[in-house]
């Protein structure tokens, strides 16, 4: 076992653990929050508030 | 999580406009100058030195070409899935379907090559340190996942990040061509072979160079994916995108005369690290440490811009339910699109683990080529439906249609060359693409809430 080794095991454990991060706040996030609000993304709400393509 | 309730959030969720222009310059630089640090040298081994820098220029003229229509139409169609977008709102349903597919398997794979150049890199330096037979699985997992999760937690935080080492990955190429340029190598910089062997393998050996003179640029286009996160698209875009372009023609210029002046062709061409074996070539220490720093940043940019702008792709196409719209969700804290992340790491990760570097980078740039392709004729109609005057543009590319022009003819020729090398490939991904609209048509379309999808407020098109 030298340096290399040892980095190995690192990244299989810090791989493990930031899946593991973002797998349980994914799950909090749509056991939380109604669907229908993460879905309420709509396109173009800037154009419409903001930058009417008007000359 | 806890500070924040379901009742604190606002009734619409949208990703958050925090990016200025030099975010947009770092995402379209940041995915591409891989490209300068390895990749584009194969082209001299298609073609010789001459070849090389022919496909430098008119790749850099394709991306010019490329920059200017993207900077016209999407400072107009400001919205994420950038290209995606563009066609939903100018060609079609089925075009846009397709180009979105293009986006995501163009940034995938690239995604999934630089992580298998990141482990390649670590077992490169295991090597040199006297360790054999390193497993680069782990660390080909731990980069996707690093900077997925990077991605998940905030584009501001992502994109300042690549900013900072994509500039340090630009000013390590322009210090080595300096220490070069002033003395600093142990080996005098050598162009004889120019006149020695000018064309070894005559002028079809040019044409074969321009499959990998695209990897110079390829991924400049990925700034539209950002529109929907600047702070003002109709400025930052344009300019963060042609910023980008004179970038790295700069780059790539000095890369070629660097490399090709410090390292014989043939060997060249087929080098692995091309900035790093230059920089290992003049004999100091302190350039080799350098440019493997900047190797390493500027594979790990690339691989996060891919995984911003992929995911906001896939996230547009879920949002207009051409995917199923569990796809379109975007996070109530990180305001990131952060299903459309999570869900393409499997992806990136079999392609990372179970392709040859080669046949990934290939699928990636054949997507890539397609995109461009259609780039050509989506100008043409943009400006016939909506005339100058007609809308309010960010930026107006000059010399129109000549730039759809020279870019459709240029596509055209690497069309040739990729099938020159890379033919059964090329079919294969047309098959693809074909049995996957074949998909969206007869089935898919089926759910898309037609007129919720073309949201541009603008008028009417001439002739409709």
């Amino acid at each position: 076992m030298d340096i290399w080794n040892y980095l190995e095991i690192a990244a299989w454990v810090i791989s493990a653990i930031i899946a593991g991060i973002m797998l349980l706040d994914m799950i909090k996030v749509d056991t939380t929050y109604d669907n229908e609000l993460l879905t309420s993304s709509r396109e173009g709400e800037l154009e419409l508030t903001q930058e009417r393509h008007e000359l | 999580m806890s500070n924040v309730s379901a009742t604190a959030a606002p009734e619409r969720l949208g990703l958050l406009r925090v990016l200025g222009p030099g975010h947009v310059w770092a995402l379209g630089v940041g995915i591409v100058l891989v490209g300068e640090y390895m990749g584009w040298n194969f082209s001299v081994g298609k073609g010789g030195m001459i070849a090389g820098l022919v496909a430098c220029w008119v790749a850099g003229l394709l991306y010019t070409c490329v920059a200017m229509i993207d900077s016209e139409v999407t400072s107009t169609v400001a919205a994420a899935g950038g290209q995606y977008a563009q066609a939903k709102h100018i060609v079609g349903p089925l075009m846009a379907f397709n180009v979105g597919l293009f986006l995501v398997m163009a940034y995938t794979m690239l995604e999934a090559a630089n992580a298998i150049t990141i482990g390649f890199l670590l077992d490169t330096v295991a090597g040199m340190l006297g360790h054999t037979g390193l497993n680069q699985q782990p660390f080909i997992i731990m980069t996707i996942l690093a900077l997925a999760y990077l991605n998940y937690r905030g584009v501001l935080a992502s994109l300042s990040f690549n900013l900072v080492i994509t500039a340090f990955a630009f000013v390590a190429i322009i210090l080595l061509f300096l220490a070069v340029q002033f003395g600093a190598s142990a080996v005098p910089l050598d162009f004889s072979a120019v006149s020695n062997e000018p064309l070894p393998y005559g002028w079809l050996g040019i044409v074969a160079a321009l499959h990998f003179g695209l990897w110079y640029y390829l991924g400049i286009e990925g700034t539209c994916q950002a529109a929907e996160e600047v702070r003002s698209p109709a400025r930052s875009l344009p300019f963060g995108t042609m910023a980008g372009i004179m970038t790295l023609v700069i780059a790539a210029t000095l890369t070629w005369y660097v490399c090709s002046g410090l390292i014989p062709w043939e060997y060249l061409g087929q080098a692995g690290t091309p900035l790093f074996d230059a920089a290992r070539v003049t004999g100091s220490s302190s350039l080799m440490v350098l440019l493997f720093i900047g190797t390493v940043f500027a594979t790990t940019a690339s691989a996060n811009g891919c995984i911003n702008d992929a995911s906001r792709a896939w996230f547009s196409m879920g949002r207009d339910r051409y995917l199923p719209s569990w796809f379109g969700a975007v996070h109530p804290r990180y305001r990131t699109p952060y299903r459309s992340i999570v869900f393409l790491i499997p992806i990136a990760l079999i392609f990372a683990l179970g392709a040859p570097l080669d046949q990934v980078v290939t699928f990636s740039i054949l997507s890539g080529l397609l995109g461009y392709t259609f780039m050509t004729f989506n100008m043409v109609m943009f400006r016939k439906k909506w005339p100058l005057g007609t809308i309010k543009r960010g930026y107006v590319h000059p010399w129109h249609p000549l730039p759809a022009f020279v870019l459709l003819v240029l596509c055209a020729a690497t069309y040739f060359a990729v099938f020159l090398g890379y033919g059964t490939q090329l079919i294969a991904m047309l098959c693809f693409y074909i049995l996957a609209s074949l998909w969206f048509h007869f089935w898919r379309y089926r759910f898309v809430k037609r007129g919720d999808q073309f949201t541009m407020p603008w008028p009417r098109p001439q002739g409709y």
